[in-house]
């Protein structure tokens, strides 16, 4: 990957005294995982150019620092056919930071007169990534929106995705070849770049460090708080250190040459959500539960509120994914909660499909936005497993109503998540718990949760399903 | 002098004032570590050995050791006084938890001699009362000990007779570990005579008879010794002639016997107590009316004389009447006693008025094979290494037995309805539906039994990991009977430019003596499982999962059907399931998202970078500055990052819905209710040629040539043909035995090792890993683990399609298909 940086004028000759490296030197740094070389590949009279050139070693598949990598080695294929190499990834920050250390610090020792000069400069990367979700967080227009507040001219190139020996069109590809120019003291302009270079790289690092929060804050001082994106450059800047990947899993999801699903948002606390758990928890209460399963508990929001609550005596996680209980145990305290408390709960990897005994013998299982993530093919399984088997006494199901979904702007056909198998109309939401019922001796009630629409129903339907031989 | 005579694995409690002689004692004639002292504890607890405030701490320590050790089946010997019946009563209650028997050794040496020597020793300065208190206890112990539980009470009355007694170990009565056999396992017989002598002369027994013709022997040519599993008598026509026989046999050695719950309810109908006379009892009753006393005082002490499990073979074997979970394998008490004889039952009954039982089999993890009776079924299964041999011979089903160790086993039909079952039989073990499954058939550390390479252990955290791409992604368990195993590569290649090639795959398979082998095309596409049945079909890949939306499915589905039947194919490979095992074309048809998102994507940004830092550095060498290696490098990866841009783009080509996509089928894994996977590779590829022949459009011919891996020049011709094919742009080939499953030497070797082209490698181990320092470095990669896993995952393939063959539950189809699954996500190089 390559950095070059031009200063263009008659103060051209002052950038190798400010970045402290002579313009007639080759000088390698040697970086965790790689190797950086300052060369000067241009000096004239009014243009002096230094070039930041990293090669990283392809075979070592060094770039998953930071994990734990005793003998094993990286686990996928990812981490060995990747864009390192080539892209301008958060490395390159890192190789900027250290090359070019005392120039970002501000200082020159040899001509400390020259650190607050502007200087009209040019930089220009071959390979900048540019990925994002969403639109215009991604490709040429989010360069631009990160670049010029802070006084750069953006212009750009970009390339086809797929090579020109395959007959698809898989648009551009999300790398661009940019070129900034503006007037700067040196030690922002590389300020800038050491925050967003990582920024713009919005890729799967597992460099994690405690002072990335601290390195943020020193580099950005000065303009990232004055910056209309600094949300942006925040929430991508330091994202990457809450991705948390459950190799078992992804070694599987590899072998499967899928690219894995976009994870679910973290729990935001939409009005919806906090509805839903208030109006289950008014449910249980009716029903005088203590012992309640809570099945596909993900990362235990409800066993958070049931916890709350000392009426609950006995509480079950459970959860398809082991990595979500993983979640669901440290946000959850566990390790830190009072014996007694402690005792209330326990977290167990199940799943649906299978039968299991443990889940025997409770007052309620709790069926929150479940059923819709289970395929079609396996709810006769999750009927089994659940009616069937564990039969307690009460069941709570929720899911969403489909109906409802032109109110979020959802087009026809669309779902709310994309892992949802399904969603259900009142109507079919109530067949379905109704036939559940029959076959296996329950009463059914059904709710509504969240504001009602007049015509398109509530966003949450709710059912309660009630043993007949207990009353 | 006396001998103690103690079992092997027991408890010894030894008994005795302070300065009686104890610690002296065990040290003589216990192994070191043996004995749990509570002065020790004490001292341990404490850092005084004599510090009385920390007995309770320090027994509660002594108590958790003997817990431990009796858990692990040690003989433990405490070394404490002992005196009180309360402290006794605690060492009485952990060994009847840990199922061994408790033994008293009480020290009577009378309080002056203990008084004396403590005398002598300076940290025991409490004087006499606590001698003579504890003198007085013991005497006031001795009576009761068999009361309070102890089987076994030695006293040694004198200093004499403490210095000079004699430990014997004595072998539980259930260990015969050391009589390795072979075996026949016998299932329940109820007085079935002629069955059981038609099952004697399957197995090859030769019967003696007495002089009233009636058989009172059988011996086996081999030496092979008959085991009974229990219930002889009762229900059938003739308990007394089975009787007769088999103890004949058991006291000439020629058969063993555990007692069944039968022949314990005559035992105590036989001593005359109060049973309820029913469930067959009355026949055998009647029978025995019309035998001599003598005969009957027989039975009854040969009965009651009866161990009731048995430990055989190294620990390998295990039998009990009515199964025995793991904890309970050579232990003796009452509770194992109760266990072997009428099984784990959870104390209700059922519509038919018999006692529920509580499934243990399925919750056997044990190393031991657990071979019983008890439960009539209809089928022999072998459910986690146990094995029910009452096939309900007596209700008008079959008598069966098992050859140990062969595992092979024998049936003979009833002759008869003897007797009407209070139950119908079923084929569920203990109730479960066909298609149920349960987490305990996957979770957890296990070990799932594989007939190719025997017992295969699957981790807790490979299953945790398959449990969830199972439950969320994969097609229905029922739809996935089968899962491809992972596959090894050659080992590494020392030809210039090379990291694979033919000759070392050549040269592997004639070490492992498989002189003939087939290379077969790669296809660079994704391995896919077409599935038919007769209700419908499925198109899955490596983790289980559907290629395509259902309607597409089914009209690949269809066509497929279609295929065969115009190949001709129907008759040839019969009715019921059929599996292919196949490559789906083109690669980009199921990953086009990965191909997206990392290999085009590095190809682009490669090319955005590399000629920019090339510029960069020929202007940097122009203007003087030695940066010629670095030039040079970066010209070389300009180059790799090209090759590698048009390696993957020969592996994507647009389809739309069906449109493009193109099947190679390589192998027919089941057909006609048969495990066809081991037959020869060349009738499995002419069969594909026929699917090819039906449906040119759909189907895709595998390219193949035979290789002699004796001969040189065959081999030579297998490398040129490889080179071919890699040349022009193929992505390499696989090298299997012709014989579909080889065990040349005995050992199961590799079904095949793949040969990946030059080129192609550049998509796993990145463009720049032709570079002779790359290369070099990637020379030691390390195949064992990679080799490990792809041969235990064939052989769990292979079991996968034996049990379905066999028309085993789907729980026991899914539990090998579901170990495929986890072992893959085992961490393992990805680039193998």
């Amino acid at each position: 990957m390559l950095l070059t940086l031009t200063c263009v004028g008659p103060a051209s000759s002052d950038l190798g005294y400010l970045l402290h490296k002579h313009p007639d030197r080759v000088q390698e740094v040697e970086l965790p995982g790689g190797r950086a070389t300052v060369l000067y590949p241009e000096v004239s009279p009014d243009r002096c150019t230094v070039a930041l050139l990293l090669e990283v070693d392809p075979i070592a598949g060094g770039q998953r620092r930071g994990r734990p990598a005793q003998g094993a080695g990286p686990a996928t294929l990812a981490a060995y056919v990747n864009d390192r190499p080539y892209a301008a990834s958060s490395l390159l920050s890192v190789a900027l930071g250290k090359a070019f250390r005392t120039a970002l610090n501000g200082r020159c020792d040899a001509r400390p007169d020259l650190v607050d000069q502007e200087l009209e400069l040019e930089v220009r990367i071959p390979a900048l990534p540019t990925r994002g979700a969403r639109e215009g967080e991604r490709g040429l227009p989010l360069v631009q929106r990160l670049l010029e507040p802070l006084g750069w001219t953006v212009e750009g190139s970009t390339t086809p995705l797929a090579g020109d020996l395959v007959d698809v069109d898989w648009g551009e590809a999300p790398y661009a070849d940019v070129r900034l120019t503006g007037w700067h003291r040196l030690a922002d302009a590389l300020a800038h770049l050491y925050v967003l270079l990582p920024v713009l790289d919005d890729q799967k690092h597992y460099w994690v460090s405690p002072d990335e929060v601290d390195k943020l804050l020193r580099r950005g001082e000065g303009w990232l708080s004055a910056h209309p994106d600094r949300e942006l450059i925040t929430r991508r800047y330091l994202g990457v250190r809450r991705r948390f990947v459950d190799d078992a899993l992804e070694r599987l999801t590899e072998l499967d040459e899928t690219v894995p699903d976009p994870e679910t948002e973290a729990d935001a606390a939409t009005p919806l959500r906090q509805t839903r758990v208030e109006a289950v928890l008014a449910v249980l209460q009716e029903c005088g539960a203590r012992r309640v399963v809570d099945l596909g508990c993900g990362e235990g929001t409800y066993l958070r509120a049931l916890l709350e609550d000392p009426v609950y005596l006995e509480i079950l996680g459970v959860d398809v994914s082991a990595a979500a209980l993983d979640r669901a145990e440290r946000r959850l305290g566990l390790d830190r909660l009072p014996e007694r408390q402690r005792a209330r709960i326990t977290l167990r990897q199940s799943s649906v499909t299978y039968r299991d005994d443990v889940l025997a013998g409770y007052d309620a299982v709790l069926l929150v936005e479940v059923v819709e993530h289970v395929d079609p093919e396996r709810l006769p399984d999750l009927e089994a497993t659940v009616f069937g088997s564990a039969r307690p006494r009460h069941v709570v199901v929720t899911t969403p109503n489909v109906e409802h979904n032109p109110v979020y702007g959802i087009p026809k056909g669309g779902r709310r998540h994309p892992d949802h198998r399904f969603e259900w109309t009142r109507a079919e939401f109530a067949a379905w718990v109704r036939g559940v019922g029959e076959r296996h001796g329950y009463a059914v009630e059904l709710r509504p949760v969240g504001e009602e629409h007049p015509e398109l129903g509530p966003p949450t339907q709710l059912a309660l399903l009630s043993r007949q031989d207990e009353s | 002098m006396s001998e103690l005579r103690i079992p092997e694995v027991c408890l010894v409690v030894l008994m005795g004032a302070s300065g009686s002689g104890k610690t002296t004692f065990a040290q003589r004639v216990f192994r070191p570590h043996e004995t749990v002292s509570s002065d020790a504890c004490r001292a341990m607890v404490s850092g005084d050995e004599n510090d009385q405030s920390a007995s309770a701490d320090a027994f509660e320590v002594l108590h958790h050791l003997v817990s431990v050790r009796l858990r692990r089946g040690l003989l433990t010997v405490v070394d404490a006084t002992n005196v009180t019946r309360a402290a006794r009563a605690d060492l009485v209650r952990l060994a009847r938890e840990h199922d061994v028997l408790p033994v008293a050794v009480v020290l009577d040496v009378g309080a002056d001699v203990a008084i004396e020597r403590n005398r002598h020793r300076p940290d025991r300065d409490f004087g006499e009362g606590p001698v003579r208190r504890h003198d007085r206890q013991l005497q006031k112990s001795l009576r009761g000990l068999g009361r309070e539980g102890f089987r076994g009470v030695h006293v040694l009355g004198s200093p004499e007779e403490v210095d000079t007694a004699t430990v014997v170990r004595e072998r539980l009565r259930s260990d015969h570990t050391d009589h390795h056999g072979p075996f026949d396992l016998v299932g329940d017989v109820h007085g079935c005579l002629d069955e059981l002598l038609d099952l004697l002369q399957e197995l090859g027994y030769a019967v003696t008879r007495d002089t009233q013709g009636r058989p009172v022997d059988a011996v086996h040519p081999q030496g092979r010794t008959l085991v009974s599993v229990g219930d002889l008598v009762d229900r059938g026509p003739s308990s007394v002639g089975v009787l007769r026989l088999v103890m004949g046999m058991e006291r000439a050695g020629h058969a063993m016997v555990v007692p069944g719950n039968h022949e314990a309810k005559l035992v105590r109908a036989l001593r005359g107590a109060k049973v309820q006379v029913s469930h067959g009892l009355e026949v055998t009753l009647q029978e025995l009316a019309r035998e001599p006393a003598a005969f009957c005082d027989e039975v009854r002490d040969w009965c009651d004389a009866l161990v009731a499990h048995r430990v055989l073979d190294r620990g390998r074997l295990v039998v009990a009447h009515a199964g025995l979970k793991e904890a309970y394998h050579g232990r003796a008490s009452g509770r194992v006693r109760a266990f072997a004889l009428y099984g784990d039952t959870t104390g209700e009954t059922d519509e038919y008025g018999l006692p529920v039982r509580y499934p243990w089999a399925e919750e056997y993890r044990g190393r031991a094979a657990v071979v019983y009776g008890h439960v009539p079924t209809t089928r022999l299964e072998w459910v986690n290494n146990t094995l029910c041999l009452d096939t309900g011979v007596v209700f008008g089903g079959r008598l069966s037995a098992l050859r140990w160790p062969e595992r092979e086993t024998v049936q003979v039909p009833a002759r008869a309805v003897h007797y009407t079952p209070a139950r119908p039989l079923t084929a569920e073990v203990a109730g479960r539906g066909e298609d149920e499954l349960r987490l305990a058939d996957v979770s957890g550390r296990r070990h799932v039994e594989t007939a190719e390479l025997g017992r295969v252990l699957v981790s807790a955290e490979a299953a945790a990991g398959a449990l969830e791409v199972m439950s969320r992604f994969a097609l229905h368990p029922r739809w996935v009977p089968y899962l491809p195993p992972t596959m090894a590569p050659v080992p590494s290649s020392r030809a210039e430019g090379h990291l694979e090639h033919p000759d070392e795959a050549f040269a592997q398979y004639a070490e492992w003596g498989v002189e003939e082998v087939v290379c077969e095309e790669k296809h660079m596409g994704s391995r896919a499982v077409v599935h038919l049945r007769e209700e419908g079909g499925a198109v899955y890949t490596r983790t289980g999962r559907a290629f395509f939306p259902a309607p597409l499915q089914d009209q690949l589905v269809a066509r497929v059907r279609t295929a065969l039947t115009r190949a001709g194919l129907d008759d040839d490979l019969g009715a019921g399931d059929l599996l292919l095992d196949a490559e789906l074309l083109p690669w980009s048809a199921k990953a086009e998202g990965l191909l997206r998102e990392q290999y085009a994507a590095v190809g682009a940004a490669a090319r955005l970078a590399l000629p920019a830092a090339r510029e960069v550095l020929e202007a940097a060498s122009g203007r003087g500055l030695d940066v010629g290696e670095l030039l040079q490098r970066t010209r070389r990866r300009e180059h790799d990052a090209y090759a590698y841009d048009i390696a993957w783009q020969r592996y994507v080509w647009p389809t739309d819905g069906l449109e493009g996509v193109r099947l190679a089928p390589f192998q027919v894994l089941l057909a006609g209710g048969e495990r066809i996977a081991d037959r020869d590779h060349l009738w499995h590829l002419a069969v594909a040629d026929r699917l090819v022949e039906a449906d040119p459009g759909l189907f895709h011919r595998t390219r193949r040539l035979p290789v002699r891996t004796g001969s040189a020049a065959s081999c030579a011709e297998g490398a040129r043909w490889w080179e071919e094919l890699t040349g022009a742009g193929g992505e390499g080939m696989v090298v299997k035995p012709v014989a579909g499953l080889a065990r040349p030497r005995g050992t199961l070797v590799q079904p095949g090792l793949k040969v990946r082209g030059k080129e192609y490698l550049r998509i796993i181990y990145g463009p720049d890993y032709t570079a002779p320092e790359h290369l070099e470095r990637l020379r030691g990669r390390h195949l064992g683990h990679k080799r490990a896993l792809a041969l235990r995952e064939h052989a769990l393939g292979l079991e996968a399609l034996d049990r379905l063959a066999r028309g085993e539950p789907l729980w026991r189809v899914h539990e090998a298909v579901f170990a495929v699954l986890a072992l893959e996500s085992e961490p393992v190089d990805p680039r193998l």
